[in-house]
């Protein structure tokens, strides 16, 4: 097996507010009613985090456990623990209904990080999201301009967002234009 | 003439002086300045020309409501034409050109077009051009068009960015005079997080004029700016309110300076809680015969003018009124050591404790008194002066060089107005304000808007005042859910009015040589006579008289002639004012810039891009791209001295020959999983697909509700309870929608998820004789036709990469499809290539895919489908489950439309001439129809040159095409001519399928 690539193989934009593309993480999507426990303990055991609630995202290290929707999970891991985190999910959630997807490489993931100002500006600039308000602990699932995109922040003064990696490299240059120019607040 | 006074000016700096350019001469300023203000320090009262008559017009106004004095500013991708002198501050090095005039401002051609006005009705062009019809096209609109419009394009790529902002504020006040910033104190106190927008440069509107509250107003600042919960902008304007309380703003960040950096203009796109608009009200012209003469200005801009920038509009200023305010700017001329020649108040009673000012002050007052006619051209030289109530007849003639006439004030309701907040007249004070009982409502049907100040007809700082502070204070208690307590205020007293009398035309019964040349609309030259010959002509609807007239369709929307206009079409048809109503008042509230409107989207983030895991690659290897929904897709890869054609041609023979790669990526692919999901697929597709057994593929076709095919594709059982679907390319979003709803809305009970996971996979089509071969190479083992049969699929690890490959075939070639996790796809197709070389193995575009498939007769969606063609046109009825009860689509497909034996049917067609028929082209029929056109009889759906063949094929639909093989049918050319094709078999090449083992 290759080393897995990034959509834009680790590309940084420096500045005021740092962009960067992360290196493959595993991502799963678990599809399945988060109202089933079956569902959420094994999302939970696999994952070492506690399922958060509407909009929650939780966070350790690089692990990742997010509310995508009232029936739908994303779990981000180390990649090395891809294998394992699919198989183990499978095997817990038994026969309960579910869909677990292997979506490691459907999306890119940017890290953000700057003076937190900065950087609620530079997401303000390209998604309907009152960032001036916007939580640690939460995932807002939005638009960005004019793609899809995802984004929460682990701590003031970082974002973590994703997109869809065909489109990397609008996300990359649409979030570096946002980041440079006067601060608005 | 206009000039600066030695002293005076509140808003300028004598200390830092700043050069301009106006129609490439030099001209001083201060800093501070507007454009219109350093015109008429330079005594440029004369700054454009109408747009019908091109009569020499002046500024009018000192602030947003500007008809006239629309200039272009800048130069090369800074140009942009109609900007308002009044809002435009000036700079160092500005430049500023007039517009609408040839040759020069001065002597203009098109102003023999006002010696003509008598034959230049309303409703002129509809009358005139109406016959003969073709001259329309030919000399008519060439020559209208020539002559029409304000200003020029901008020609350069404009050099400026744009962004947007979205943010969120539980109440947002739009205007920062003293009622806006009272209500946002109240507002603030109360709780709210809060947000205030002025469109102008300085805070406090009217008021360090009118009310000498200029120090107020700081404090007022001062106190705001204190808190952390304020955001205050200048330089922003609410541009327009909509549905939910979604507000756009529109801040101008570098138009006012020399040096330019940064975004240009920031589109604010707020959600707010609560809406306060306090935008203030805008002062109406009087008609009175030339009242467009480069010299006439509303009374409040002539003492904006003294009191801003310290500047003179004339010597000898004539002040006309029907109300107390303008004795305001008599006051402040005299107090600038100017002359008030009189003081014409058209009321018979005259004014009240303001107008007892002036006359202690010595200015001669005439009540009853109006102006029968403007004297001078190019600019005021005198007045005539008639009374009010007669038909014009000249008592006396004044001279001066300026007049500032006041015929009230008109509430700034289009804000409140945008998003359904309605009006009422008031009689007392002659004004349109909004109606409390009927604000633009929410989603629970309570109003979120909410109206304070002036704008909400409440003309006098002591009552304004309080009630912008209750406005402020409800509007946080509405958000905040608590009670907000009070706010101290400065005790004023009232001013001591006397009662506005309305004066819609002067004198009031003027002559029709007076009317026509008494002007409602500056910017469209509209008279008084237009609006009565459009109502004599039947135009009762003010929505009609609008549009024939011209009213109020100028750049400024009508800003100061809308009320004047109804006024007038109320008199002509002798119904009141309220009952005639008002025009819709739409957003913006003053014209935005469209580079604000895009914002980012420009250049490389113009519109998002779809790069598929093997992009660059392509782009590195000639690629010749070509959309495919937003993805870019190779069409052919180039070689040197290759044209897309040779290149086509050359990848098709090397595939069918040998080897060739597709990057197939883009394709959809949708993950079904559940125990109800084969139920759901036999629903979705046509065909059976809950028979399908693992590791076997299928081809299935997808109709919408109304039984039109609308996707194709591979779907492949994965497990049990597992499917993949493929999708068309542009497909894979809308078929995912497409399956949510379904699940969602009508089958919420069937357990079946579904996954959109086509980015997640890298997916490389190896397709030829050696294709077996190579992945053989790569490390797959016992792939034999037996071991690995068409149609259905393994997992293998090629190159070391664990891949899961579809034997399917969409060209009629021995064929794989190798999906892999995108991190690898370019890591396998690189493998691919490498272990391909030995037998010449080429990538080839989405037009060799195009023409292989149409060789083989498979139908393309998007080609043989239109949203009209159903699957049982395309000969696709073996794909169409005869047992099943029931799947989308099935019903409609049984009506007559559908059923009838007369639908046109997919056929080949080969021109007897070997040459490529025209897309799109028709089969002709015999006869003509009722329009006159070609009886056709079928038309081309895709057409190619075959490479393998050597010769044009195609696809088509034709009127009982299958059973008519053989027959000769002619297609229309674009030249007029016809080409004879054959009627044949849509398989074209291999049709015993032999090479596909």
């Amino acid at each position: 097996m290759s080393d897995p690539v990034s959509a834009l193989a680790g590309k940084v934009s420096e500045g005021p507010v740092r962009i960067e593309d992360l290196a493959p993480r595993a991502m799963i999507t678990v599809r399945g009613k988060l109202s089933d426990t079956a569902i959420t303990e094994a999302l939970a055991s696999v994952s070492g985090l506690a399922m958060p609630g509407q909009r929650g995202i939780a966070a350790e290290g690089e692990k990742r456990l997010a509310w995508m929707g009232p029936d739908e999970a994303l779990l981000i891991l180390p990649r090395a623990g891809l294998d394992a985190a699919l198989s183990g999910l499978t095997e817990k959630l038994g026969s309960a209904h579910a869909l677990v997807a292997d979506m490691s490489d459907a999306r890119a993931l940017f890290r953000l990080t700057g003076e937190d100002a900065a950087l609620r500006d530079t997401i303000a600039k390209v998604a309907p999201v009152d960032m001036m308000r916007f939580p640690t602990g939460e995932i807002r699932r939005t638009r960005l301009a004019q793609i899809a995109g995802a984004f929460w922040m682990p701590q003031e003064g970082t974002v973590e967002l994703v997109c869809f990696r065909s489109v990397a490299q609008y996300a990359f240059d649409l979030l570096s234009q946002a980041a440079v120019g006067p601060r608005v607040f | 003439m206009s000039t600066r006074l030695t002293t005076g000016g509140q808003r300028i700096d004598r200390s830092k002086p700043v050069t301009f350019t106006f129609n490439g001469t030099t001209l001083k300023g201060y800093e501070g300045d507007t454009l219109a203000s350093a015109l008429l320090a330079n005594d440029r009262m004369m700054m454009g020309r109408s747009f019908k008559y091109h009569r020499p017009r002046g500024v009018v106004a000192s602030g947003t409501e500007e008809p006239n004095a629309l200039l272009g500013i800048g130069s090369g991708g800074r140009f942009e034409p109609n900007q308002r002198a009044t809002m435009q501050e000036v700079f160092e090095g500005l430049e500023a050109q007039s517009q609408n005039h040839w040759p020069s401002l001065a002597f203009d051609i098109g102003e023999v077009n006002a010696k003509l006005s008598r034959f230049l009705p309303a409703g002129f062009y509809y009358k005139t051009f109406l016959w003969p019809r073709a001259f329309w096209k030919h000399v008519y609109e060439p020559f209208i068009r020539q002559s029409a419009g304000l200003g020029k394009a901008p020609k350069d790529r404009d050099a400026d960015t744009y962004e947007h902002y979205y943010h969120f504020t539980d109440v947002l006040v739009i205007g920062g005079g003293l009622a806006g910033l009272t209500a946002a104190l109240a507002a603030a106190k109360g709780g709210a997080k809060v947000t205030v927008m002025e469109q102008e440069a300085h805070w406090g509107g009217r008021a360090p004029v009118d009310d000498g509250a200029a120090e107020e107003v700081a404090a007022l600042v001062a106190e705001l700016e204190g808190m952390e919960t304020v955001t205050l902008r200048l330089r922003c304007m609410g541009a327009g309110v909509y549905d939910h309380g979604y507000v756009l703003g529109y801040e101008r960040l570098t138009d006012h300076l020399a040096v330019k950096s940064g975004p240009r203009h920031r589109l604010w796109r707020i959600r707010a809680g609560q809406v306060v608009t306090a935008t203030g009200a805008i002062e109406r012209p009087l008609s009175f015969a030339g009242n467009d003469v480069p010299g006439v200005m509303l009374a409040s801009a002539v003492r904006d003018y003294v009191a801003h920038f310290g500047i003179s509009v004339g010597d000898r200023t004539v002040v006309v009124t029907n109300n107390d305010d303008a004795y305001l700017t008599a006051l402040a001329l005299v107090g600038a050591g100017l002359s008030v020649p009189a003081i014409l108040d058209a009321r018979q009673g005259g004014g009240g404790a303001l107008a007892d000012q002036a006359k202690a002050k010595g200015i001669r007052v005439l009540n009853g008194h109006g102006i029968a006619k403007v004297q001078g051209r190019k600019r005021v030289t005198g007045v005539a002066i008639c009374k009010q109530v007669g038909e014009g007849a000249v008592i006396e003639e004044i001279a001066c060089d300026a007049v500032a006439m006041s015929g009230g004030w008109s509430p700034v309701v289009h804000l409140w107005s945008h998003c359904g907040g309605k009006l009422i007249w008031d009689d007392a004070q002659a004004m349109f304000r909004p109606d409390p009982n009927r604000p633009p409502t929410g989603a629970d049907g309570t109003g979120f808007v909410s109206v304070a100040g002036a704008a909400n007809g409440l003309l006098d700082l002591s009552d304004a005042l309080p009630d912008a502070a209750q406005t402020g204070a409800m509007a946080a208690s509405f958000v905040t859910g608590k009670a907000s307590g009070d706010i101290a205020l400065t005790d004023r007293k009232p001013r001591g009015d006397r009662p506005i009398e309305p004066v819609w035309l002067m004198p009031a019964s003027a002559k029709r040589a007076l009317r026509a040349k008494s002007w409602l609309d500056y910017q469209n030259d509209v008279k008084v006579t237009d609006v009565q010959l459009a109502a004599q002509e039947g135009f009762e609807s003010v929505e009609h008289a609008k549009r024939y007239t011209t009213l109020g369709m100028a750049t400024d929307q009508g800003k100061l002639s809308n009320i004047n206009g109804l006024a007038i079409l109320s008199g002509a048809l002798d119904t009141p004012i309220p009952q005639v109503g008002t025009t819709t008042f739409r957003p913006p509230f003053t014209p935005i810039s469209m580079g604000a409107i895009a914002g980012p989207a420009r250049a490389e983030v113009f519109q998002p891009l779809r790069r598929s895991p093997i992009h660059a690659w392509h782009e590195a290897h000639g690629a010749d791209f070509e959309p495919v929904g937003q993805w870019r897709r190779p069409y052919t890869y180039l070689r040197s001295g290759e044209d897309r054609h040779t290149a086509v041609a050359r990848e098709i023979n090397q595939t069918r020959n040998a080897l060739g790669l597709l990057d197939a990526s883009t394709l959809g692919k949708l993950i079904v999983k559940g125990p109800d999901a084969g139920r759901f697929m036999d629903m979705l597709y046509t065909n059976m697909m809950s028979t399908l057994k693992p590791g076997f593929c299928r081809y299935g076709l997808m109709c919408s509700e109304n039984g039109f095919l609308m996707d194709d594709g591979v779907v492949a059982r994965w497990d049990e309870d597992t499917f993949l679907c493929h999708t068309t390319t542009g497909g894979a979003d809308r078929i995912h929608a497409h399956m949510e709803e379904w699940l969602q809305t009508e089958w919420w009970d069937w357990k079946v998820w579904v996954v959109n996971a086509t980015e997640q996979y890298a997916q490389i089509a190896v397709v030829g004789p050696q294709a077996r071969s190579v992945l053989e190479k790569l490390g797959a083992t016992d792939i034999g036709n037996e071991a690995f049969p068409f149609m259905t699929f393994q997992d293998h690890t090629l190159a070391g990469i664990r891949a899961r490959v579809y034997r399917i075939s969409f060209s009629g070639e021995l064929s794989y499809e190798i999906a892999v996790p995108a991190s690898q796809g370019l890591a396998l197709w690189e493998a691919l290539m490498q272990a391909g070389a030995e037998h010449d193995v080429m990538p080839y575009g989405t037009e060799g895919l195009h023409v292989m498939r149409a060789e083989k007769g498979f139908i393309m969606i998007g080609d043989e489908t239109d949203g009209t063609v159903i699957p049982q046109d395309l000969g696709l009825g073996w794909a169409i489950s005869k047992k099943k009860t029931d799947y989308i689509g099935k019903r409609a497909q049984e009506r007559s439309d559908m059923t009838r034996p007369d639908r046109w049917k997919l056929v080949g067609l080969e021109t007897l001439d070997g040459s490529v028929l025209p897309d799109g082209a028709y089969a002709l029929a015999d006869g003509h129809n009722a329009n006159g056109q070609r009886n056709v009889q079928g038309r081309v759906t895709s057409t190619y040159h075959s490479p393998t063949l050597g010769r044009g094929i195609a696809m088509g639909l034709v009127l009982n095409g299958p059973e008519r093989m053989g027959e000769t049918v002619q297609f229309n050319k674009v030249d007029g001519s016809s080409v004879a094709a054959r009627i044949v078999n849509p398989v074209f090449y291999d049709k015993e399928n032999t090479k596909n083992v």
